[in-house]
């Protein structure tokens, strides 16, 4: 047949591109807060992710032969997106990335520039600098921001790569509190758009990949699952189940009940 | 005659001897530190030391100087 929808079995050809690069995965995990570096590695293994998040750090100075990330998660293996995780100012965010650059190589990376505790609210001012700043430095910008659809836009006019809105604080795991309104700014974003901070558990994830999201980013939902593994195994599922859903069109939803089986022949 | 250089590194006052023969370099004090120069980076009085220049970045004292790596994150 030569139909134009393409068999289930083609889903792996369903790919995603940033900055140039494409991706088969739409789940991109974060490395921070697991037991130890090989659980880390094992987890970031079963989820099945190929863009890994990092932070960037001093080095313990006192401890220079300690294993690092890279001997766990391997950098040829897996795209290093280098985050500004901790930093409250645009310019420590740059200083942060131009670091990263220098110690990766890599011109990928996720900009947030955060607000206080307890919310770690994106400081959209202070993220607007930092972007302005890195896009002229020659950086590939994706980009945590507000659930706010002018800042969304915006962003994207300035040239970030990825707009990734939360859909909840960082590491709340209180899932996506705000679908409607990611819908919203989604119809006006071409660049690809990623759900960043708030996943709980899979459901939360497929939610977002249903609403039409081109990936999710998380963390803790992994890290701090009693049992990371199996959880980061669920995250592989629940994205690929969320992105077939959102491919395959929901059902509309009505008022009432409509029978599955035939009310024809009933017997009498 | 070896002359000594202080530091601070990644916030900390440290004190180091130079090299007999001239002034210390970035990558002699990797060295010394004992790092391997392929998974940090350097920011010396917060400007990047690019790695191909390591070894002709010469150190004075009161020279400040972040060395960071990759640590797992969000």
């Amino acid at each position: 047949m030569d139909g134009s929808i393409a068999p289930e079995g083609q889903a792996a050809d369903d790919t995603w591109t940033v900055a140039g690069r494409t991706f088969r995965s739409r789940l991109i995990v974060g490395t921070g807060r697991y037991k130890d570096l090989e659980e880390t590695g094992r987890a970031i293994e079963a989820s099945g992710a190929e863009i890994v998040t990092v932070a960037v750090r001093r080095v313990n100075l006192s401890d220079a032969g300690a294993p690092m990330l890279q001997d766990y998660v391997d950098p040829k293996k897996y795209t290093y997106l280098p985050n500004t995780a901790g930093c409250f100012t645009a310019k420590d965010a740059v200083r942060t990335l131009r670091l990263a650059r220098e110690a990766g190589g890599w011109n990928l990376v996720k900009l947030e520039v955060l607000g206080p505790p307890p919310l770690l609210y994106p400081d959209m001012q202070g993220t607007f600098e930092a972007a302005e700043a890195l896009i002229k430095d020659g950086f590939e910008v994706m980009v945590y921001c507000a659930d706010d659809p002018l800042a969304a836009k915006r962003l994207q006019d300035m040239g970030c790569v990825a707009i990734m809105p939360l859909g909840a604080p960082i590491g709340s795991g209180l899932g996506l509190q705000n679908p409607a309104m990611l819908t919203m700014i989604m119809e006006n974003i071409t660049v690809p758009f990623l759900v960043d901070a708030g996943v709980g558990t899979a459901s939360d994830a497929a939610i977002a990949m249903e609403l039409g999201c081109d990936a999710v980013l998380l963390n803790s939902a992994i890290a701090h699952a009693k049992d990371p593994i199996l959880m980061a195994k669920a995250m592989k599922a629940a994205v690929e189940a969320g992105r077939l859903a959102y491919r395959a069109g929901r059902m509309p939803r009505r008022m009432g009940a409509d029978p599955s089986s035939p009310l024809t022949g009933l017997i009498r | 005659m070896h002359s000594s250089v202080t530091l601070t590194l990644n916030g900390e006052s440290r004190v180091f001897e130079g090299p007999a023969d001239g002034p210390l370099s970035v990558a002699a004090l990797l060295v010394l530190i004992g790092l391997d120069t392929r998974k940090v980076a350097v920011e010396r009085n917060e400007e990047i030391v690019p790695r191909s220049r390591y070894a002709e970045t010469w150190l004075v004292s009161g020279d400040s100087l972040e060395i960071v790596h990759f640590i797992g994150g969000g």
